[in-house]
């Protein structure tokens, strides 16, 4: 049988993988919003684990409202993007450096 | 035990698309390694009984957040990019802080084996509705919540439109810039005859 | 009644003090005809009341009266009252202070009769006077240190007085330095009382010496000292800076630089006179430490001997009366070592008088030759000023104690004094105050004769027109020189040999160490002193002394010269006053420049500035600088630092477990 940790390792491991993902990636803004896609898809499976295994039906309601946040931040960042992309254009992460110290 | 079977291989399936969407060198790979990604999740979250919410995953996060993205990628014809300077600098880096990461998430895990050592859950009854589960809670328990998640996405609409609109031009006067005009900025003189 | 001597007491202080504010700040609107004639009359009015005063204590036999005017402040242990004593030694100094300060106020009038500052003198002598009053009033020890700043503020005041020109800045200036060094003294002192005795008034000082004999406290090094001992000796320290024993003699002979008048206020009769009239009436305390006695004893031979050998070799004639006053201050510093008390007082009275009378006439010389001071360009003035010569003999004979004038009796009785003692130190004291009998009338008929009489060697344009000064100027002379005659014959018994004495309770005498006592039993009555004046040393020692003067001033000066010629040497060191002044030169004023300026450039240019101040800045510059690299402007940068936070805050919580 699975058993909740199987679960709770395979969050974390996609947790990571989109830590990685924000940390490394330098090129491409994108692949920064996807990464934080991952981070977010992986904070819903641990709920929904959780969720089926006490039993508690809240889990899986507080899931239902985290997408309807991660599709409106996905969007709206989005839209910051495009806007970057026509006053620089480009969206190399590295050239966002104007708030350099 | 062919529970455990489908739970090996979306979970694979996952994170090896997982790897493969910070890896990508070209974006649209990227995007599409990640809509693999959430397949394999929605295969998983079906495992944990959840039947509605992976249903909306895929319909909603694939078919409508991913497809975004999508169009976003090709709409900025961004190039397939050269190798990234500094990924293999920074790629151990970032692997040990990753791993670090999750070791850690692991190790309470185990720590607190009471915490999870929970036993599976009976079946429920053949009938057994998700949805109808969801939609008693949320019609009932969490209608504030619900309608304030509807006020999130208009406002998130008005959002993304506002950002990116371009205002086409009005076919107005400015009588404040007809007044503060100057000769300079009206009449430019090449050559006068009168002076030579 | 009490109470009425009391304010007749402190308005013999406060009527000078009157007399200065007036003359201070309305002497222009007052002028010089009516500043002189309100201020002479206000110190003529003290000077009365002070006699009466005098005739209250002394001759009626009353009680000494404490009387508290006014409470200044307390705060806890420190109690400060305004408030005098009336004694016997307070009124019999009140009346030296204010006859002196009186005949000096009438002669002003003659002397600066041509100074611009006029008015500005009258108050400044005033207010001395006023300050001189209060020191001799108080009645605790504060108060006392009022008036002792007082009359060091004034004298620098007036030492100052023609501030145009540098050496008189110098010497006011040096003045006030080398006393204050002597006020430091004085001023731990009074500390040192207000620890162990609690209280700074005198009477309750002295009724608690039988608890504090016998406590010692430990001084820079652990070796125990008793305190009365301690006391006494920062005491005298005070005093050494006042009475200008060695080594803070060093301002009087520059303190010459002011007007002749204040030479003789200041610098003979009163100021000067102050730490002696401190230590006799400390006289309780003095009595329960050898030590300090001794140490007095041999400082005050020490000084009446060497600085009576400088004014040999001075050719300015104020500068000799100056040595000769330190040299007799420390014939009275000897009297008080050997505990009499008495004695000094009456040897202060006497030389008040004819020092006094020395300096006026001094100064009337001076201004007959139109302020020339050289000795070199005097002489044969006898026949010139024939009053000024008189008193001027006058005066000398009664400085180098020839009978029957004041100074033999006071002199005298000194000398036996000192033989009597059996303080240790007492036997070099003697030997050096019987030199002293010898070299004073050696240096005195010196100046005389260099004035008065041999070849005149005055300036071509003052010859015909010398002539003597005008009555105001004559009438102190004369007066002064009436006492400098008679008051030793008159007060010897009453001061000395009777019982009790003049002063009586004012002083207080140890039985062992009382040699007055022990004098007296051989005193047949001041004739009779007289008369055998023949059988004593220093009657032989005054005459060679004399002799000594005019064989090598008048009879046979070629033998002077091939003497200076031989010993040039002691000729130097005399007239470098042994090194004093150039070792405070050097030493201690180039020194204390020197640290300044290390001081200056090492602790506080690269020190304070360089280090704490501009170090401080530059370490936040570079601290800056190197955080500054944390702000790289990029997401992922900041991405990372947050997962480090995130991970260190889990591996925090993860590790607790």
């Amino acid at each position: 049988m699975v058993s909740l940790n199987e679960y709770l390792m395979l969050a974390a491991v996609l947790f990571g993988i989109g830590m990685a993902g924000i940390i490394l990636n330098r090129k491409n803004l994108i692949v920064l919003l996807m990464s934080i896609e991952l981070i977010l898809l992986a904070v819903n499976t641990n709920f929904i684990a959780f969720s089926y295994f006490l039993g508690n039906a809240i889990g899986q309601v507080f899931v239902f409202f985290i997408l309807t946040v991660a599709a409106a931040e996905a969007a709206i960042g989005l839209a910051i993007l495009v806007v970057f992309y026509r006053k620089r254009g480009t969206i190399e992460v590295q050239n966002l450096d104007t708030l350099k110290g | 035990m062919a529970l455990n079977f489908i739970f090996y291989i979306f979970a694979s399936i996952a994170v090896g698309s997982a790897i493969a969407v910070i890896t990508a060198r070209n974006p649209v790979r990227s995007v599409l390694s990640l809509v693999i990604t959430f397949f394999a999740m929605a295969g998983i979250w079906m495992t944990l009984r959840a039947e509605f919410l992976s249903l909306i995953l895929l319909l909603v996060y694939v078919g409508a957040v991913m497809t975004l993205f999508l169009f976003v990628v090709m709409m900025l014809n961004i190039d397939r990019e050269v190798k990234q300077s500094g990924f293999v600098r920074y790629l151990p880096f970032g692997i040990i802080l990753a791993l670090l990461l999750t070791a850690l998430i692991l190790l309470a895990l185990n720590s607190h084996s009471v915490l999870t050592a929970m036993p599976v859950p009976a079946n429920e009854p053949a009938d057994f509705s998700n949805i109808s589960m969801l939609g008693l809670l949320l019609y009932t328990q969490y209608l504030y919540p619900f309608e304030i998640a509807g006020l999130l996405l208009l406002a998130a609409m008005i959002a993304a439109i506002t950002l990116t609109h371009r205002h086409t031009r009005r076919r107005v006067q400015h009588p404040n810039q007809q007044m503060t005009v100057t000769k300079e900025e009206r009449l430019r003189i090449i050559k006068d005859e009168r002076h030579g | 009644m009490d109470k009425t001597l009391s304010w007749l007491g402190i308005s013999v202080a406060l009527l000078p003090l009157l007399g200065a504010l007036l003359a201070g700040l309305g002497g222009k609107i007052l002028g010089r005809l009516w500043t002189h004639r309100v201020l002479n009359t206000l110190v003529g009015i003290a000077f009365f009341i002070s006699l009466y005063l005098l005739k209250v204590m002394v001759w009626d036999n009353h009680a000494p009266i404490d009387y508290v005017f006014y409470t200044w402040g307390t705060a806890g242990l420190f109690h400060f009252d305004v408030a005098i004593l009336l004694d016997r030694l307070s009124t019999v100094m009140l009346s030296t202070v204010l006859f002196i300060s009186f005949m000096v106020h009438i002669y002003t009038i003659g002397y600066m009769a041509d100074d611009p500052g006029y008015q500005r003198f009258f108050s400044y002598v005033s207010l001395f006077t006023f300050a001189m009053l209060i020191l001799v009033l108080a009645d605790n020890f504060f108060l006392m240190f009022f008036g002792w700043e007082g009359v060091g503020l004034v004298s620098y005041l007036l030492i100052g007085f023609w501030f145009k020109r540098e050496p008189a800045n110098f010497g006011s200036l040096k003045a006030f330095l080398v006393n204050r060094v002597g006020d430091m003294g004085f001023l731990l002192a009074i500390a040192a009382v207000l620890m162990y005795f609690g209280t700074l008034n005198y009477h309750a000082v002295f009724d608690q010496i039988p608890n504090v004999v016998n406590r010692t406290m430990e001084v820079v090094i652990s070796y125990p000292v008793p305190v009365i001992s301690v006391i006494c000796f920062l005491l005298f320290i005070g005093a050494m800076g006042k009475s200008a024993q060695i080594p803070l003699h060093v301002w009087l002979p520059e303190s010459m630089e002011g007007p002749t008048p204040i030479s003789a206020l200041i610098h003979a009769a009163t100021m000067v006179t102050a730490g002696i009239y401190m230590v006799a009436r400390m006289s309780p305390l003095f009595e329960q430490s050898s030590a300090a006695l001794s140490f007095i004893l041999m400082l005050g031979g020490t000084t009446a001997f060497f600085m009576g050998l400088l004014a040999v070799v001075q050719y300015d004639i104020k500068r000799v009366i100056a040595y000769s006053t330190i040299s007799q201050l420390g014939y009275m510093a000897v009297a008080l070592g050997a505990s009499a008390y008495d004695g000094a007082i009456f040897h202060l009275i006497t030389h008040a008088f004819f020092k006094a009378l020395l300096f006026l006439a001094a100064g009337s010389v001076i201004i007959a030759l139109h302020h020339e001071q050289d000795m070199r360009k005097m002489g044969g003035l006898a026949r010139y000023l024939p009053v000024t010569y008189l008193t001027f003999v006058i005066g000398t004979l009664a400085l180098c104690a020839i009978p029957p004038f004041s100074g033999f009796y006071s002199k005298d009785a000194i000398i036996e004094a000192v033989h009597l003692s059996t303080v240790p130190g007492a036997a070099y004291a003697y030997y050096c105050v019987l030199a002293g009998a010898f070299v004073t009338p050696l240096y005195m008929f010196r100046a005389l004769f260099m004035t008065f009489h041999m070849d005149d060697h005055t300036d071509p344009h003052l010859r015909g027109k010398i002539k003597e000064s005008p009555w105001v100027v004559l009438l102190p002379l004369v007066a002064l020189a009436i006492p400098s005659v008679l008051s030793g014959e008159v007060l010897i018994g009453p001061m000395l040999a009777h019982h009790p004495s003049v002063l009586g309770n004012s002083v207080f005498v140890l039985p062992a160490h009382n040699v007055l006592q022990q004098w007296a039993t051989t005193f047949r009555g001041a004739n009779v002193m007289a008369l055998s004046a023949g059988e004593t040393l220093p009657f032989w020692f005054a005459i060679a002394g004399i002799f000594s003067a005019w064989f090598f001033v008048v009879g046979y000066p070629k033998v002077t010269e091939s003497l200076k010629q031989r010993f040039s040497w002691i000729y130097s060191v005399l007239v470098n006053k042994y090194g004093f002044d150039a070792f405070n030169q050097k030493v201690i004023v180039r020194g204390t420049q020197e640290a300044g300026e290390v001081f200056y450039q090492v602790s506080d240019e690269k020190l304070i500035d360089g280090v704490m101040v501009n170090g401080t800045g530059h370490l936040v510059r570079w601290a800056a600088k190197i955080t500054r690299r944390l702000q790289t402007g990029y997401l992922y940068h900041y991405a990372l630092a947050m997962v480090i936070g995130v991970v260190v805050l889990l591996a925090w919580y993860v590790g607790g477990f």
